[in-house]
């Protein structure tokens, strides 16, 4: 493709160029927000149909965990803000830098993820054959349950089954719509990580300046969106009922 | 349209967003263990909203854009309440509700 510097033949100003790029990201993003509102939506419906089910699922999430990715993902939206930054006012060096900090942050994330998973994995808790919502109250030893968090769980659980003798198949239903939302958004994670680790090859050859930033800033848009998801996943999943 | 300079927003800016959303993040966590009945999801989405803005107005710069960014995002918003406001009315005034029409439960244990 015909281009001088930075500037593709079909452009004829780096501004007109970034506006271009710039809008089509958000054009991109606003079918992303649908994409994911297709899923909040159906996580609403059931939600508002099977309550106590999902507040039983919701309360063996850990929160702890959860707070902690939403705090590192919060800090690797403000490293790759910061990054943009340091494009814009030609401090090149720290570009690399901002951009390795917001890839490790990432990566934090998504290993905490990974234990989570685990977890529901040696809980019982995939939907599927073995899905089994009672399983860490008949085996409290395997959940690391005991005395009065043990206490808790089983009332919670009996009165769950009491109001809704199927609050089995209905925990499942909470517990696939986790594991597509979180596992939707970890897929959008891990494609932004792709992305970064190309901008930090080509930050380390100098090429982003105050003139030419472009890829810094879209991909920045596209890691602030996916940042914003997990700010409605986080309550949405996590602190359902949670004051029981 | 206008010539369309640049803004650089400060790193003084993205700090105090960041403190503000982590502000956020330990507010909605702690109001998610009080008991204020139904309004509960009430706040945690209003606490949500509330740093989903912030991120979209400052760290995605929405703020100093131009009007054409800002009519894209409104049309996002605007579409998703139309899909959820359209689909959540269908399913309140269904007869009967969605719960009875649920497979016995030995389908699940099948």
């Amino acid at each position: 493709m015909h281009r001088t510097g930075e500037l593709y033949g079909q452009f004829q100003t780096l501004e007109q160029q970034k506006e271009s790029a710039t809008f089509g990201m958000w054009i991109f993003l606003v079918t992303e927000v649908l994409f994911f509102g297709g899923m909040f939506l159906t996580y609403t419906i059931n939600r508002h149909e099977y309550f106590t089910a999902f507040g039983v699922g919701s309360n063996t999430l850990d929160i702890t965990l959860g707070t902690a990715n939403t705090i590192v993902l919060i800090m690797s939206s403000f490293t790759m803000a910061m990054a943009v930054w340091s494009a814009q006012t030609a401090k090149k060096k720290l570009v690399p830098l901002f951009l390795i900090l917001t890839l490790a942050l990432g990566c934090v994330f998504l290993g905490i993820k990974f234990v989570e998973y685990k977890q529901k994995f040696d809980h019982h808790l995939i939907p599927g054959r073995g899905f089994d919502v009672s399983y860490c109250i008949s085996n409290p030893a395997s959940c690391g349950l005991q005395g009065k968090a043990l206490e808790e769980e089983r009332a919670e659980v009996e009165k769950a089954f009491t109001s809704d003798p199927d609050t089995n198949s209905h925990a499942q239903l909470y517990f696939s719509l986790y594991f597509a939302m979180t596992g939707l958004h970890a897929l959008h994670m891990i494609v932004g990580a792709g992305l970064i680790i190309w901008l930090i090859k080509v930050s380390l050859r100098g090429r982003f300046t105050p003139q030419y930033n472009t890829p810094v800033e879209i991909v920045g848009l596209y890691w602030h969106f996916v940042d914003i998801v997990w700010i409605y996943l986080f309550p949405l999943l996590y602190l359902i009922d949670r004051h029981r | 349209m206008p010539e369309h300079s640049e803004h650089i927003v400060s790193p003084k800016i993205y700090l105090t967003i960041f403190i503000a959303l982590i502000i956020g993040t330990s507010l909605t966590t702690w109001a998610a263990f009080q008991n204020f009945g139904p309004f509960n999801i009430v706040i945690a989405l209003a606490i949500a909203t509330a740093k989903a803005t912030l991120v979209v107005l400052f760290f995605m710069h929405a703020r100093y854009s131009e009007r054409r960014t800002r009519l894209v995002i409104i049309c996002a918003i605007f579409w998703l309440a139309i899909m959820l406001a359209l689909t959540l009315s269908d399913y309140q005034t269904r007869q009967p509700r969605m719960s009875r029409l649920v497979a016995p439960v030995a389908f699940y244990r099948a």
